[in-house]
């Protein structure tokens, strides 16, 4: 007999009996999320089909996307929210981007979270399974608890080897893209495994479930362990918690290895998240900013890289580098540290804790002619403003290289 | 029958409503904003009974519902495409947008200004006289019969969406 994978064991636990791959499911959820754009769109769909929402401890509503409000549009659709979340007693985050405020907080391993954004695959780095929705999934949880899911298939991703020195997560991850292409793991989940997983922590696994959004994923998940643990004692929030793995015998849709000790500083290069390349082969191409910001990459951990190869030196002149720490507790600790006070005094623009300039709203729309590095998940044609201006994805590392250069850099020069 | 509105592959939400178009909670305001960067004739010329017809995985990127009411504001008939990025095939589920899967051939050889129509489980183009066989999975036919998920809701339990 087949085993069973960890997504499987995990819908059949909250769905009370053992579910097989490919059926249809409806499936109780542990938390909600949706945000100041999603959120706006699920209340007049909630009014329709329910009056008190079925526990509103499990729903968190944030506003990170729009906030504080860049115009009169964005702020009106704030005061509609808060007016709901008065009305059914939930309560409003206003403490960064959902998704590390989820995982710095609230999400737990072997929970089912549903969010209405599509990045909140991030969570799974927490060995939750967490999956993007749209506004009305989130509407029909807040009223029933529930949601109706396709059981999917897992794509098992090892991880072998260790990472050479100036390679990150987001190198593998971008590796990862390249070879699955941005629709090659649709509709299924992208679990990781292999030897080296140990050595990635919770917030390294953060940002390569987040981008499993990006290869058109359910989601990414990485089994809880030791790690998790550690995290969750690190954020004052541990409760023993199940481990839980997919069986030996598992039938896995498709396994990939990766010897991450090969994997080299990358970018992917516009418009398309696949379309990776060494960042050997495109330096020195001019840029004019650099966002070092996002649920993918701006974590303290993140936010230190960038310290530690840009502390003492300036950022290039004219270029616009502007720091979005990704939570309120990224952004006490990063000023606690000195980063913030070392990034402004190479000249770095330091925005509050939110989307920030990821979606193109705010706090650094591009214009025509720029051209942009961003450490966040996403390089669309007009994804941060003008459909003209070029966004290339890469690692903090990278990021901050290209900020002291005006132009993209290999970040590997920078190491002592 | 309907006009072809004809599109490429990975057309993602970012095309569809540009985030920063879509501060707005008017589905009407959206059908207005549809593709207005990427092909901005689109939403002036668009008639209800259209059809859109797009290569691999449309849909992508963002949660974003709004790319499904924009087209469901401008009376779309139908997207035929080879793929659909699974938010937003979730999304026309839930209300209702009827998306099909036409074999590449078909895709391919449809262009821009054909006329569509559906009858049964075929989708003709007329203008270059080719058809497919397309179908409805059950779940999607179940929730558009009740005209959305909302509307099954009303009437219904959300487990009876398990039920055969």
């Amino acid at each position: 007999m087949a085993g069973e994978t960890l997504v499987q064991k995990i819908f059949s636990q909250n769905a009370g009996r053992k579910l097989s791959i490919g059926e249809l499911a409806i499936v109780p959820v542990d938390y909600v999320l949706a945000h100041d754009t999603t959120c706006a769109w699920a209340i007049d769909p909630f009014h329709q089909i329910a009056e008190k929402v079925f526990d509103p401890k499990k729903i968190f509503l944030f506003f990170d996307h729009a906030f504080p409000a860049p115009n009169v549009q964005a702020s009106l659709l704030h005061t509609k929210i808060r007016e709901f979340a008065q009305e059914q007693g939930i309560q409003i985050y206003t403490d960064g981007v959902c998704h590390q405020v989820m995982a710095e907080r609230f999400t737990y391993p072997n929970t089912f979270l549903l969010g209405a954004d599509s990045h909140t695959p991030t969570g799974g780095g927490m060995g939750a399974i967490c999956i993007g929705f749209g506004s009305t999934d989130a509407a029909v949880a807040m009223a029933t608890g529930k949601a109706w899911v396709r059981v999917p298939e897992t794509i098992r991703i090892n991880l072998e080897g260790k990472l050479p020195a100036g390679v990150y997560p987001k190198d593998v991850i971008l590796t990862i893209a390249k070879k699955l292409s941005s629709e090659g793991a649709n509709y299924k989940v992208v679990e990781f495994g292999g030897s080296a997983i140990k050595d990635f922590d919770v917030p390294s696994r953060l940002t390569l479930c987040n981008m499993c959004a990006e290869i058109g994923a359910k989601t990414g998940i990485v089994p809880a362990d030791k790690r998790t643990e550690e995290y969750l004692r690190a954020q004052n929030r541990y409760k023993p918690f199940k481990t839980i793995s997919s069986d030996a015998h598992a039938q896995f849709a498709e396994t990939h290895t990766f010897d991450i000790s090969k994997i080299v500083p990358t970018l992917a290069c516009p418009p398309d998240i696949d379309r990776d390349v060494p960042v050997t082969e495109i330096e020195g191409t001019p840029i004019t900013q650099v966002f070092l910001g996002s649920c993918t990459n701006c974590r303290i951990e993140d936010l230190e890289v960038a310290y530690n190869i840009m502390k003492g030196k300036k950022v290039s002149p004219g270029l616009k580098f502007i720091v979005t720490p990704a939570s309120r507790q990224v952004y006490e600790l990063a000023l606690e540290r000195g980063y913030l006070m070392e990034f402004s005094r190479m000249g770095a623009i330091i925005a509050p804790p939110g989307c920030g300039a990821c979606l193109g709203r705010h706090m650094g729309v591009l214009d025509d002619n720029d051209v942009c590095v961003s450490t966040s998940n996403r390089n669309f044609t007009g994804r941060m403003g003008s459909p003209k201006a070029k966004i290339y994805l890469a690692s903090p590392a990278t990021a901050a290289a290209s900020a002291l250069n005006g132009k993209i850099t290999d970040p590997r020069k920078y190491l002592k | 029958m309907g006009k072809v509105w004809k599109f490429g592959n990975a057309i993602n939400t970012d095309l569809i409503t540009p985030g920063r178009y879509n501060m707005t909670i008017d589905r009407m305001e959206l059908g207005k904003i549809a593709f207005i960067e990427h092909r901005p004739e689109y939403a002036k010329q668009v008639k209800k009974g259209d059809f859109i017809v797009a290569g691999r995985n449309f849909g992508c990127g963002s949660s974003r519902e709004t790319a499904v009411y924009a087209l469901l504001a401008n009376g779309i008939s139908a997207v035929v495409a080879k793929s659909y990025a699974r938010i937003f095939y979730r999304n026309a589920i839930n209300n209702g947008l009827l998306l099909l899967i036409a074999p590449s051939d078909f895709i391919d050889k449809t262009e821009d200004g054909d006329a569509l129509e559906i009858t049964g489980n075929e989708i003709r183009n007329s203008t270059k006289n080719i058809s497919a066989a397309v179908s409805v999975p059950p779940l999607m036919k179940k929730i558009r019969d009740a005209g959305g998920i909302l509307e099954f809701l009303q009437t219904h339990k959300i487990e009876d969406l398990e039920k055969p």
